[in-house]
């Protein structure tokens, strides 16, 4: 029987010839990312190491990563003191992957770790964030950890008592029509499979649809696959990812292009046709509540937000901006655009991408995880509704239980930035 | 013996476990104050001490999906209080056996609250209706890190050995 990619890189990441679903492993962790909740690793980290008499450093100060995104600038004092005791430990253990508030190198973990090349396929990345899904688009095995677990990854270097995960293959083909995009593929398969429907499994995703797909868009697709409940999200690395990591990321070294073998085994294989895909719509309170939007078109809505780690790239912003180039957005609606970069920032600014949506009305917010997770940058009012291109709508998400939040790709976001309600941008007139 | 304290649905998020906006509140001795903070009346009855350590919370399927928050975690295991779900999303449960949050699959479980529960490894019996639920063994590779009294403990265990 052969194996899946994800049985493959467990395989060597273990030291074994071969590995099958439900075996456990202990695999070799070659990136180990955090963000403010670092502070809470720390923490454990420290406390693993009492009453030991061993030195409490880190298995490899170049394997782990720490980004600041989730509240930058600092929303309070306290975030402030976790931040800066951050910083002190990153100086002490000589961590050199450090990602700080900086308006040249800053960004969202999800955004930065393959812009600067970190990820490579055929990795094992784990993060203390669920979306580190994401990293899946580039061909690793990246999953989601709690802070203790990591703790334990800083200590040994290896994620402990794994369990080789079963794999959906999703073969998805067609061409998308026009304002039809990853997010809204998505979408659709989350609110088919539902958000417990691949919990424990991996999503690889396969056919000429993610063929011709650029990594954004993969990230796109991985990013989410955890809010089906999956383990990871997973392309296998092609001719696109060797392109964006030599001519995007800067990455010179060799590359293992992991594939999964003919004759792995799936536990389930869905097949999608985008050509006749339309805009999609996740309504509150679950990522799974997915309609298509010509059931929602026309809800009112109150705050517009397009950026995060799901679709806050150059290439959203431009669809958004290609939108509201020479046209105003509703006098009843704000809308906030948070680049996912600080890197993806400057290349909007110079394109001037940036002021056709500030043109329009929207506000340039810096770059960073934003109001997606509610603690700053854009609560909601009671009873108020937002239209979202991040990733999560549950009750309470963007700061306020008494408010909604719609999830749409950067094309709808804007579309119904004009009128102030949900529009179907692929309907004449935009 | 022990009692139901909430009853809940499906696809609870750690959203409603611990809202986001508490997150930059880090340490287990901190994170209690916070545990299911919109709603207000638990809450309220968890400050007060009025929900007895060990009482359960019987959950419907994908129990703490979402977010890796340990935080919502650590804020329950701070009441000591037991999760009782259909089943769990993989990280929550990860975080919850990685604390010692004391976490019970049981697909079939049918429980109001207030009913009493006798909760063996094997099974749960409601003895409020009678009736009595499997419950499904939590994954094998995790019983080295419970027997180890959590995952700091069996890492600490891990590195000496190491030496």
């Amino acid at each position: 029987m052969g194996m899946t990619i994800v049985q493959k890189i467990l395989a060597k990441a273990a030291g074994k010839a071969a590995v099958k679903v439900g075996d456990v492993v202990e695999p070799a962790v070659n990136l180990a990312m955090s963000h403010e909740n670092g502070a809470l690793v720390i923490n454990q980290f420290m406390d693993i190491y009492k009453g030991t008499n061993l030195e409490a450093k880190v298995f490899d100060p170049d394997k782990i990563v720490i980004i600041f995104d989730h509240r930058v600038p600092a929303e309070s004092s306290k975030t402030a003191t976790n931040q800066k005791k951050i910083r002190e430990f990153v100086r002490k253990q000589g961590i050199g992957k450090f990602h700080d508030i900086r308006g040249d190198t800053g960004g969202i973990c999800h955004q930065i770790l393959p812009e600067y090349g970190y990820v490579r396929p055929g990795c094992v990345v784990v993060g203390t964030d669920s979306h580190t899904t994401s990293h899946g688009a580039l061909g690793a095995f990246s999953f989601g950890i709690g802070a203790t677990e990591m703790a334990s990854v800083w200590a040994l270097g290896v994620a402990l008592n794994i369990e080789v995960p079963a794999t959906i293959r999703v073969e998805v083909n067609g061409s998308f029509p026009k304002f039809v995009s990853p997010k809204d593929l998505i979408l659709y398969l989350i609110g088919k499979i539902t958000a417990e429907g691949a919990n424990f499994k991996v999503i690889e995703f396969h056919g000429e649809t993610i063929r011709n797909m650029s990594t954004s868009g993969r990230l796109t697709l991985c990013n989410m696959s955890v809010e089906a409940g999956a383990t990871s999200g997973i392309v296998p690395a092609d001719q696109e990812t060797q392109r964006y990591l030599r001519e995007e990321a800067g990455v010179t070294d060799k590359l293992d292009m992991v594939a999964s073998d003919p004759d792995a085994s799936y536990s389930e294989v869905i097949e999608i046709d985008v050509s006749e895909l339309t805009p999609q719509i996740a309504c509150p309170h679950t990522v799974d509540n997915v309609k298509p939007i010509r059931e929602v078109a026309g809800k009112k809505i109150d705050q517009i937000v397009i950026g995060s780690c799901t679709n806050g790239r150059l290439d959203d912003l431009e669809i958004a901006a290609g939108i509201l180039r020479g046209k105003k957005i509703s006098q009843d609606v704000r809308m906030l655009v948070f680049p996912a970069s600080a890197k993806i920032m400057t290349q909007a600014l110079k394109k001037g991408v940036i002021t056709d949506l500030v043109s329009a009305g929207a506000v340039a917010m810096n770059p960073g995880c934003g109001c997606c997770l509610g603690v700053h940058e854009g609560a909601l009012g009671d009873g108020e509704v937002a239209l979202s291109t991040t990733n999560r709508n549950f009750k309470g998400r963007m700061g306020n239980p008494k408010s909604e939040v719609y999830l749409c790709s950067p094309a709808v976001a804007a579309a119904s930035a004009i009128k102030g309600e949900i529009t179907d941008p692929t309907k004449g007139g935009i | 013996m022990a009692k139901v304290a909430l009853k809940l649905g499906d696809d609870i998020s750690t959203d409603i476990i611990y809202p986001g906006r508490f997150m930059a509140t880090v340490l287990p001795s901190e994170t209690p104050q916070y545990a299911f903070a919109d709603n207000a009346e638990f809450n309220a009855q968890l400050k007060k001490g009025e929900i007895a350590s060990g009482s359960v919370i019987v959950a419907g399927d994908n129990f703490g999906c979402g977010s890796s928050r340990e935080q919502a975690a650590s804020c329950l295991k701070g009441y000591d209080l037991t999760i009782v779900a259909r089943h769990f999303a993989r990280i929550f449960l990860q975080n919850a056996i990685n604390l010692g949050l004391n976490t019970i699959i049981c697909p079939d479980i049918e429980a109001s609250e207030g009913d009493e529960l006798e909760i063996t490894k094997e099974s749960i019996k409601n003895k409020t209706t009678g009736k009595t639920f499997k419950v499904t063994p939590l994954p094998r590779a995790r019983q080295a890190i419970i027997d180890a009294g959590g995952l700091i403990a069996y890492t600490r265990q891990r590195l000496l050995k190491k030496v």
